[in-house]
C-alpha cells in the first residue's frame, strides 16, 4: 500500500459511517458471497440479519419520536426547570428583603419581643437555604437532560431522517430516581459524620 | 485571645441567596465587615486587594471552584482560616478539602448554631 492509499485508508478508518452507508456496505459484501457452501450461506444470513436489525432500529427510533424528544421535549423541560430556579430565587429574594426589614424593627423592640422576633427571622434565613440546594439539584438535572439531548441528536444523525409523524408508544412516566443532586440518601454524609471524620485527624 | 469582630470576612458563593443568608447570620453574630465574591477567581482578586481574617466558601462554582480557590490560597503560603460551606458531603470531598488545607467544613443546609460552632472552632470562642 502506497502513502496515498494509506492516507485514504486512515481517513476511512477515522470517519463515522451513516446508517445507509453501513447497509450499503453490508449488501455489497452480501452480493459477493457465494451461497453454495454452508459457511457462506451462514455468513450471508448473518449479514442479512444485521441489515434487518439496523433497519428495525431506525424504525423503532422513529416510533420513539426521537426528533421531538431532542427538539421539543427536552428543551421545554430544561426551560421550565430554569424558570423554576429563577422564580424560586426571585421569591426567596423577596422573603429575604422582608426579613431584613423585620430584623431591623426587631432590633428596636425591647425583650422579650425583639429577641424572639430576631430568632424567628434567623429561622427564616436558615430555611431560605432551600433555594440554594434545590437550585443546585435542578442545575444538575438540566445538565443531565442536555447531555441526553446531545446523545439523542447523535443517534438521529447516525440513523438518518426519522419519520416524525410516527405514532409514539405511550410510556409510563418514571417519577423516581431522577434527582441525583447533593444530600440525597446514599453516598452523602451528615454534618455529624463529617465532624467525626475531621476530628479523627486531630487525634 | 479575643476574636476581632471587625475582621474582614470574604463569603464566596455563586448563589446570591446563600451569600445573603451567611452575611445576615454573620451580622447577627457581630461580624459586620463582610465582602462577597461569586467564584474562586473573583475571590482571589478580592484577596489580592485586601487582607481577610476568614474565608467562607462554597465548593461548586464556575469558573473556579472553592477547592481550587483553597488550593490557590494555600499554594501562595497563606494560612487564612478557610471554612467550606457546601452540599458536597461525600467522604472523598471532605478528604480532598482536608488535604488542601481546609479548617472546617459545613454541610448545606445548615443552621445558625452550626455556623457559630464552626466559627468558634476556627477563630476561637466569642
Amino acid at each position: 500500500m502506497n502513502a496515498l492509499q494509506q492516507a485514504e485508508a486512515a481517513k476511512l478508518k477515522d470517519r463515522a459511517y451513516s446508517r445507509n452507508e453501513v447497509i450499503e456496505i453490508i449488501r455489497s459484501v452480501m452480493g459477493t458471497i457465494d451461497k453454495d457452501s454452508d459457511e457462506s450461506l451462514k455468513l450471508h444470513n448473518e449479514l442479512s440479519a444485521l441489515a434487518s436489525y439496523i433497519e428495525n432500529m431506525r424504525s423503532e427510533l422513529a416510533q420513539l419520536r426521537s426528533i421531538e424528544i431532542s427538539h421539543n421535549h427536552i428543551p421545554t423541560a430544561t426551560d421550565e426547570l430554569d424558570a423554576v430556579v429563577g422564580e424560586t430565587a426571585k421569591a426567596t429574594g423577596t422573603i429575604m428583603d422582608v426579613c431584613e426589614k423585620i430584623e431591623k424593627i426587631a432590633g428596636e423592640l425591647e425583650a422579650p419581643v425583639g429577641p424572639e422576633l430576631s430568632n424567628a427571622v434567623t429561622s427564616i434565613y436558615e430555611a431560605c437555604g432551600f433555594q440554594d440546594i434545590t437550585g443546585q439539584r435542578i442545575t444538575k438535572v438540566v445538565k443531565t437532560l442536555k447531555h441526553i439531548e446531545s446523545k439523542v441528536s447523535e443517534i438521529i444523525s447516525a440513523f438518518g431522517n426519522m419519520h416524525p409523524n410516527a405514532v409514539a408508544p405511550v410510556v409510563k412516566e418514571e417519577k423516581t430516581g431522577l434527582l441525583n443532586g447533593p444530600q440525597l440518601k446514599g453516598p452523602a454524609s451528615s454534618q455529624e459524620d463529617i465532624d467525626k471524620l475531621l476530628a479523627s485527624f486531630d487525634k | 485571645m479575643a476574636v476581632d469582630k471587625n475582621m474582614h470576612i470574604l463569603v464566596v458563593d455563586d448563589y446570591q441567596t446563600m451569600i445573603r443568608i451567611i452575611r445576615n447570620l454573620l451580622k447577627q453574630l457581630g461580624f459586620n465587615n463582610v465582602d462577597e465574591a461569586t467564584d474562586g477567581k473573583a475571590a482571589l482578586e478580592k484577596i489580592s486587594a485586601k487582607s481577610y481574617g476568614l474565608i467562607i466558601s462554597d465548593w461548586n462554582m464556575e469558573p473556579m471552584t472553592g477547592l481550587d480557590l483553597l488550593k490557590s490560597i494555600r499554594g501562595g503560603g497563606s494560612k487564612v482560616p478557610f471554612i467550606m460551606v457546601t452540599a458536597e458531603s461525600k467522604t472523598e470531598n471532605v478528604l480532598a478539602a482536608r488535604e488542601a488545607g481546609v479548617n472546617n467544613y459545613i454541610v448545606k443546609p445548615f443552621n445558625a448554631d452550626t455556623l457559630k460552632t464552626k466559627l468558634s472552632s476556627v477563630l476561637g470562642e466569642f
